[in-house]
């Protein structure tokens, strides 16, 4: 036995070949997932000369904003040429409510399944989930014949409604799971302590669900923003959303194809979830593990 | 703060679907008692608890507290405060925010709540802690705020879940004494949930010792300890746990003798509660403490020494059971030892081999 080095305090790094191998996968990895935001980008600084001298790769040779101030104000969707800030204002105007009532229904209806269990809770939840597999455009023409019967088809109510009731099982589901998670003795001591329904939601269930809130937002907001086709069916033509509007810019047939505007336009629609995830992956990451082990 | 309530329970019933946890459960609690329920995991103690404060729905029977039937009562309506195992805290609240929060939802003016909470956290030394959250203190501290939280309610009847079992051995035996100075304080009536028959016999007024949906047996500590009901009673209290030699009983010229095996143990004086039959199984219970050195004794070869401080047990065997012996602790013995030992008469309990109930 010769032991050549004593083994002693912190265990010394190597490089090895596998870690050199890992790493460059990872940079393949994310150079691909990369390059056609990357495109999109470069391609949204260029004038419509410099695109049409084909190099997509190229960086700009002069950098101009034209393509986003023609994409934000002065774009045609249709006959109107207001650019795409219409559409942002309406997705604005059907993301909030929507996000906030949303959240608010799914937390109270999985803190209601998970501490008060009101007879048949274990069905309405096994029934919930099972209607989320369901794939939603079964229930489109239902629901517009629904919305006209009441009156509120093509409306922002009808669109708040919608994205509501579609991400109730989701949303149900998050809420309950953390909530299961909680100590069933802290929901006894409050009940203990008077408080009722919705006093114990608030002043105890809630501000314990802050991280559950952020990671159902993020959820939502990227849903609903990047939603298409119930904002084109329900909204009405006065309320439909930004991606509709997209849309509209991107597949207009006649006249020149304006790249660097549809790819301008293209980003700052993409803007509102790629900011929201920058800014709360953690949170994100967080919460669905946290989901996943419960689940 | 100390007003106190009588609680009463009449053919209380609670069931899971099919599964039965109570059968007809009747428990008679007077004001400013200390009562302690006994018993191992799973047999009801912390389900009935949980009934009495309403927060689980009884199938049927009657739940009495201080002179109210509270059957369907609110647990808010039911003047019972509750301490649970796992403290339950809320985790958002400041210890003043957590200690308030009740009287708060009752609509209590600002400055009572104030002098309430002051009081008692002050009558347990968690006033330099009020402004802090629950996750900046210790077990022991968490559960003395999980205490006061009680304490403020002023309720006549505090009903503890296991207070102590998610503490250290030392804190455990602190709090305790605590815990028995405080009912002393308030006179309120206490119930209290325990599987540690420690805990049991030194807090205690009366305990109700239970085991398979109903109480074994209720009373006071040194009842329970001395004269258990059944086998299971004595086995379940104390520790190192009674001993059980199996044997049979037999007349020898009037005189009733325990055999087992050629060991012949006389039970001359031995208050039967009815007369011994000849040739009856029995198992012959004896504490490890009352097992006494003597010289013209039954001989037996100590096998293992377990010097614990302030005793010495001495494990051996006799008639193929395993036997502890519980000797002072300056006693000189080691393996090997062969050791003379008396069973006074007084000390021994007869118990039924097949119905484990108490001759």
């Amino acid at each position: 036995m010769s032991a050549a080095v004593n083994p002693q305090g912190r265990r010394p790094q190597h490089l090895t070949p596998g870690r050199i191998g890992l790493y460059a996968f990872l940079a393949i990895t994310a150079a691909f997932f990369l390059t056609p935001l990357y495109i999109m980008v470069v391609t949204s600084l260029k004038a419509m000369p410099e695109i049409r001298g084909g190099n997509m790769l190229a960086l700009p040779a002069h950098v101009t904003f034209d393509a986003w101030v023609k994409a934000w104000s002065g774009a045609c969707t249709g006959l109107t040429c207001r650019g795409i800030q219409v559409g942002f204002w309406n997705s604005v105007r059907i993301l909030v409510p929507s996000v906030v009532v949303s959240i608010a229904v799914g937390a109270v209806t999985g803190y209601a399944l998970s501490f008060w269990r009101p007879r048949g809770a274990g069905l309405l939840f096994g029934l919930l989930m099972a209607v989320a597999f369901v794939p939603y455009q079964v229930f489109i023409y239902p629901l517009v014949r629904l919305f006209s019967l009441g009156g509120m088809n093509n409306s922002l109510a009808a669109i708040v409604t919608v994205h509501t009731m579609f991400g109730l099982p989701t949303m149900t589901l998050i809420f309950r799971n953390h909530f299961a998670s909680l100590p069933i003795e802290l929901f006894k001591a409050a009940r203990v302590d008077g408080a009722g329904f919705w006093r114990i939601f608030s002043a105890i269930m809630l501000p314990m669900a802050v991280p559950i809130i952020v990671v159902a937002m993020i959820l939502q907001v990227t849903g609903i923003w990047n939603d298409f086709i119930l904002g084109l069916v329900f909204a009405g033509r006065e309320n439909l959303p930004m991606t509709v509007q997209l849309n509209n810019i991107v597949n207009t047939t006649q006249g020149e194809r304006e790249y660097n505007v549809d790819m301008a336009a293209t980003l700052l629609t993409a803007l509102v979830p790629l900011v929201v995830y920058f800014v709360s992956g953690r949170w994100f990451v967080r919460g669905i593990a946290a989901g996943a082990v419960k689940g | 703060m100390s007003h106190t309530s009588d609680v009463s329970l009449r053919g209380v019933e609670i069931g899971y679907g099919p599964v039965r946890v109570l059968d007809r459960f009747d428990l008679e609690i007077k004001a400013s008692e200390f009562v302690v329920l006994l018993g191992p995991s799973g047999c009801g103690k912390s389900t009935l608890l949980n009934a009495i404060a309403g927060l689980a729905d009884i199938d049927a029977g009657e739940i009495w507290i201080g002179g109210r039937n509270v059957t369907w009562a609110e647990p808010k309506d039911r003047g019972i405060a509750m301490v649970f195992q796992s403290y339950a805290l809320y985790p958002r609240m400041s210890v003043r925010g957590n200690m308030s929060f009740g009287l708060k939802v009752a609509g209590m003016p600002r400055a009572e709540i104030d002098k309430r909470v002051r009081e008692a956290a002050e009558m347990l030394r968690i006033t330099e802690y009020l402004d802090r959250k629950p996750s900046e203190l210790s077990g022991g501290q968490r559960q003395r705020v999980a205490i006061g939280r009680a304490l403020v309610r002023d309720a006549g009847v505090f009903l503890l879940d296991e207070p102590l079992s998610n503490l250290d051995a030392q804190l455990r035996t602190e709090l305790r004494i605590e815990i028995k100075l405080l009912h002393q304080r308030l006179g309120a009536t206490m119930i209290y949930v325990t599987h540690d028959q420690i805990e049991a016999m030194t807090l205690a007024d009366r305990i109700a010792v239970m085991k398979d949906r109903r109480i074994q047996q209720l009373g006071t500590p040194h009842d329970i300890y001395f004269h258990p009901a059944n086998r299971f009673v004595a086995s379940f209290v104390g520790a190192p746990k009674m001993n059980f030699l199996p044997g049979r009983l037999s007349l020898s010229g009037g005189v009733p003798v325990f055999r087992t095996g050629d060991v012949i143990i006389s039970l001359e004086g031995y208050a039967f509660a009815a007369s011994p039959l000849e040739g009856a199984q029995v198992e012959l219970g004896i504490r490890p403490e009352h097992i006494a050195p003597g010289p013209d004794g039954q001989n037996v070869v100590v096998d293992l020494v377990e010097p614990v401080g302030s005793d010495i047990y001495a494990w051996s065997t006799l008639a193929g059971v395993q036997l502890c012996i519980r000797l002072p602790a300056e006693t000189r013995v080691v393996r090997g030892d062969v050791l003379p030992v008396i069973f006074p008469v007084h000390r021994i309990n007869l118990f039924d081999a097949a119905s484990g109930d108490h001759l």
